[in-house]
């Protein structure tokens, strides 16, 4: 699998250019140097090297002491230097590894290099678009290029590593990684081989995914495609092929027939790149935990829920939101719960997260009560706890003041009733929703208690 | 007196006493292209309005007294180096109509120092060349005899301060071609360290090779302009952080430095006896002010121009990918699909040894001949550095003849390349290991001038700088504009 990645930059990856939205005119992020004028010269985003370094520290790469730039060459439109400045030999870095799952994916390389423009054509299509336009915002965008060894074995765990791939990347602040924003591109290389043989079949690469949904509904076909048509008696090209989100299928983008020659060689006008040990180091130090790992410690400390942990320690700020919770005195189910439960509370700071678990917990307030708190302290940035006192929410718990409404309750629900009173005890449950709708502050656990002596 | 036969020093000094204004000083040249150039065709394009006002901005600092040593002195630019508006086509016709929308950073140097642009002058296209022959415009012509090439790449700039038309123009230099055209039309002209000027707005031929250099009347002059433009740009990645000041020392002299004199360039092929003669005459004057010769040896000298010959067209045939007839310059736009637009285009706009260039290098980077060819000549440019190093282990300088030749007769080399890359034997070691080197005049042959080259390790500019001076001194040469 390849998949390229935006790295987090203020800047192109070879001038100062901004990194366009993707909204904004055409042509509006472009500068002389990343429209290739004559005469221009690159020079490296430190920003960007540093991300892929990150990235690479995270994927267990080895990071060589000397990297280089190198040049392919070919012509097209989007590629106003007619060469995209790239790695070749001497990559960041390589030899690493994934863990999704039980499967260990080895990492063959991460490095670093240009995208490319993009083309608009008026007209019906390529070949018979009448004019072709070309925007130059993305020209220049710093790209991580990961290749992994041909070790994922099914679309379920080419998915897998897609996404966790994605979690480390913003884990670590390398990248938003967002694919439908095309931060994220991967590119399936698949193949099939008959079960128990060693040999891989023809591959092809798939492009045009936009999601991990699309991913893997993309590598299914494909499987599905090339087994089809081995069984049949013929034989898989080696080709590009693009996947169609409106047919859900794979088409024939370019064959490979004739292997391009991209004549890669050293970019003469970037000197060899030596990477200060003491950097790396420095940066290895400062890598937060990773996914995989705050996953485990949530499951081993606290007993999370795995879908509960895969959650949290799959987004970086979810994990530290969690985190800081638990610091601060809140149980870990019940915050896990409401991070997962209640996207709302992801708004809220670590220390009043942890007021309103701890709040609704306690029984000060009720869970309804609680959604109210949060969207009063995401809209004054107040404390929780002074919310509550400030509005004077509290469960109403005293029997005396909640007896008169249970019996106007009983008397509503005549069927509910005696059903419970006959043996149902289900049927204690609408009753207790109509109470808690009379009177919503009251505490749930009181109500039902005090229904069930008044039937009994 | 004739402002137009003086040095940039001398003309400096008329400024600053106010005897002349730059707005004088520039219409003087102005003048002097117009009766002149017509001949010699040194010029691509004047840029009236652009001296003009230049030289206005010059009187007002002058006037000030904010002036510098280069205020109001007018100057000539290769076609090579891009100018904000200013159309600037490498000699070529691809670019034909091109204004570049930014001021590369080695004339943007000379601008903040007060420099006035006279205009653009002719090279060979893409600076592939050595007679300036193949220019795709027009030829160029030796102001010493109009029937006679002024040498290239950079042969518009060095007629033109051969002939009075600028009073320093500037180069670039890939394999001789400010050092062979300064021989040529007898002024003087450097190409420094690799690395010691940004190439940032340099059209690019060979990025590995291509330097920018001055083209003087004088080495005082040139050790000015070179010291406006040197140092670090953060625009260009491999520019340097080495200072070198080149002003210092320049009138000290050469009493007891070594200077190498290697065999391997007094015998290369094609060497003229008068040319060799001349600079002889040349290394007796330089021991006769107080340098030693040593014999030194550059054992790998007859590869180098096979080595060169693949690494500058490798290079070339990828920087000149860009012109495609998609952003700028010519383009053939009514083409079915996009593979006909770049043929067209590229066959439109190319001449023919712009084309052998390309096709010669995108052959040696082929997957196949890669090994056999680009990296192969790698190993050789790494011997011939070691060559240069061990060299300059037993001498401070190396001193040979510029150019086995003097200027050829128009159109003597144009049916041959192989005899128009030999022009560069002498010169293109120099690139290979980028080293900075000064040619400086040193006699005539057959009523034609003959040009002394000065080698100098790595980041030693002073060194040549001074060695030269020190000839200039020694024989006491002042450089006349020819075609009086």
């Amino acid at each position: 699998m390849e998949v390229h990645v935006q790295p987090r930059t203020r800047s192109k990856m070879f001038c100062g250019c901004g990194i366009a939205p993707l909204n904004a005119a055409p042509n509006t992020f472009v500068c002389e140097v990343c429209a290739g004028m004559p005469g221009t010269l690159p020079v490296i985003n430190k920003a960007a090297v540093e991300a892929c370094v990150k990235t690479a520290l995270a994927l267990e790469c080895e990071i060589p002491r000397h990297t280089k730039f190198d040049r392919k060459n070919y012509m097209y439109p989007d590629l106003p230097k007619g060469y995209q400045i790239s790695q070749y030999d001497l990559p960041m870095s390589k030899n690493g590894v994934l863990d999704v799952g039980a499967r260990r994916v080895r990492i063959r390389r991460v490095h670093l290099e240009e995208d490319t423009g993009k083309l608009v054509h008026a007209g019906a299509g390529l070949h018979k678009a009448w004019e072709s336009y070309v925007d130059l915002n993305r020209a220049g965008v710093p790209l991580m290029e990961i290749v992994t060894e041909p070790d994922l074995r099914s679309a379920d765990e080419a998915r897998d590593y897609a996404m966790e791939l994605q979690a480390v990347l913003r884990a670590i602040g390398a990248s938003d990684a967002d694919m439908e924003r095309g931060q994220m591109r991967a590119e399936p290389n698949v193949s099939v081989r008959r079960a128990g043989t060693e040999e891989l079949g023809v591959k092809t690469e798939l492009k045009n995914i936009n999601s991990f949904r699309a991913l893997h509904r993309a590598i299914g076909f494909e499987v599905k495609r090339q087994i089809d048509m081995l069984e049949s008696g013929g034989t898989v090209v080696q080709e590009t092929r693009g996947w169609s989100e409106a047919g859900q299928r794979t088409f024939s983008q370019r064959t490979k027939e004739f292997a391009e020659d991209y004549r890669y060689f050293p970019e003469p006008d970037l000197p060899p790149l030596s990477l200060e040990r003491r950097w790396i180091d420095d940066l290895r130090t400062a890598l937060p935990e990773l996914p995989r790992v705050r996953r485990a410690r949530l499951v081993e400390q606290y007993a999370l829920p795995a879908s509960d942990a895969a959650l949290i320690a799959g987004d970086r700020a979810l994990g530290d939101l969690f985190d800081g919770a638990v610091a601060a005195g809140a149980d870990a189910i019940s915050t896990a719960n409401w991070i997962v439960n209640e996207p709302s509370v992801r708004g809220l700071s670590s220390e009043h997260l942890a007021e309103l678990v701890k709040l609704v917990s306690s029984g000060q307030i009720n869970r309804d009560q609680g959604r109210e708190v949060v969207a009063e302290s995401l809209r004054s940035q107040q404390p929780p706890a002074a919310i509550v006192s400030q509005r004077g929410l509290a469960q109403v718990s005293d029997t005396s003041v909640l007896e008169p409404i249970a019996r106007e309750v009983i008397a509503a629900n005549p069927k509910a009733a005696a059903d419970f009173r006959s043996g149902k005890m289900a049927a204690i449950g609408p009753l207790v929703k109509d109470l808690r709708d009379r009177a919503p502050e009251a505490d749930s656990k009181v109500a039902r208690e005090l229904l069930q002596k008044l039937l009994g | 007196m004739d402002p137009t036969r003086l040095t940039l020093s001398e003309l400096a000094t008329l400024l600053h006493d106010r005897e002349m204004s730059a707005s004088e000083l520039a219409v003087l040249h102005l003048n002097r292209i117009e009766s002149t150039d017509p001949d010699v065709k040194a010029y691509l394009r004047v840029t009236e309005d652009l001296a003009l006002s230049q030289a206005e901005a010059a009187d007002r600092a002058l006037k000030a007294g904010e002036a510098g040593p280069l205020t109001g002195i007018p100057m000539a630019v290769k076609d090579v180096l891009c100018v904000k508006g200013v159309e600037t086509t490498a000699g070529s016709q691809i670019l034909a109509g091109f204004r570049p929308p930014y001021t590369g950073t080695a004339v943007q140097r000379l601008f903040d120092a007060g420099v006035v642009m006279l205009g653009v002058t002719n090279c060979d296209e893409f600076a592939m060349g050595s007679s300036t022959e193949n220019s795709s415009y027009f030829p160029t012509r030796n102001p010493w005899n109009l029937d006679r090439v002024p040498g290239g790449s950079s042969g518009g700039s060095a007629a033109a301060v051969a002939a009075g038309e600028a009073v320093f123009a500037l180069g670039t230099d890939t394999g001789g071609s400010i050092r062979q055209p300064a021989a040529l039309c007898g002024v003087v002209g450097m190409k420094p360290t690799y690395g010691r000027v940004s190439r940032y707005g340099l059209i690019a031929f060979a990025s590995s090779l291509d330097q920018i250099g001055p083209f003087t009347r004088s080495v005082e002059d040139c050790a000015l302009v070179l010291d406006a433009m040197a140092g670090h740009d953060p625009l260009d990645s491999t520019s340097a952080r080495k200072p070198n000041d080149v002003r210092k020392r320049l009138n000290d002299g050469i009493d007891g430095m070594k200077l190498g004199v290697p065999k391997e360039y007094f015998e290369v092929e094609g060497i003229e006896p008068g040319v060799k003669h001349a600079v002889e005459q040349a290394l007796r004057m330089l021991e006769s002010a107080g340098a030693k010769l040593v014999d030194v040896t550059l054992p790998h000298t007859d590869y180098g121009l096979a080595a060169y010959y693949i690494i500058a067209p490798a290079e070339c045939s990828s920087n000149l990918a860009r012109f495609d007839g998609v952003k700028y310059g010519i383009s053939e736009q009514d083409e079915q699909n996009v593979t006909d637009l770049y043929m067209n285009t590229r066959r439109r706009g190319f001449g023919t040894e712009v084309r052998r260039r390309v096709m010669l290098g995108t052959y040696a980077l082929s997957s196949g001949y890669y090994d056999a060819y680009y990296l192969k000549a790698q190993k050789v440019r790494t011997l011939i550095k070691r060559d240069f190093d061990a060299a300059f282990e037993q001498c401070d300088a190396i001193v040979s003849a510029t150019s086995p030749t003097v200027a050829f007769a128009l159109g003597a080399k144009t049916q041959d390349p192989l005899a128009m890359y030999l022009c560069d034997v002498l010169t293109l070691g120099g690139n290979l290991a980028g080293l900075p080197g000064v040619s400086v005049p040193c006699g005539m042959s057959g009523g034609l001038p003959v040009g002394l080259q000065v080698l100098a390790p790595q980041w030693r500019e002073d060194v040549a700088l001074r060695v030269a001076r020190a000839y200039e001194l020694a024989s006491g040469m002042r450089i006349e504009p020819a075609l009086v």
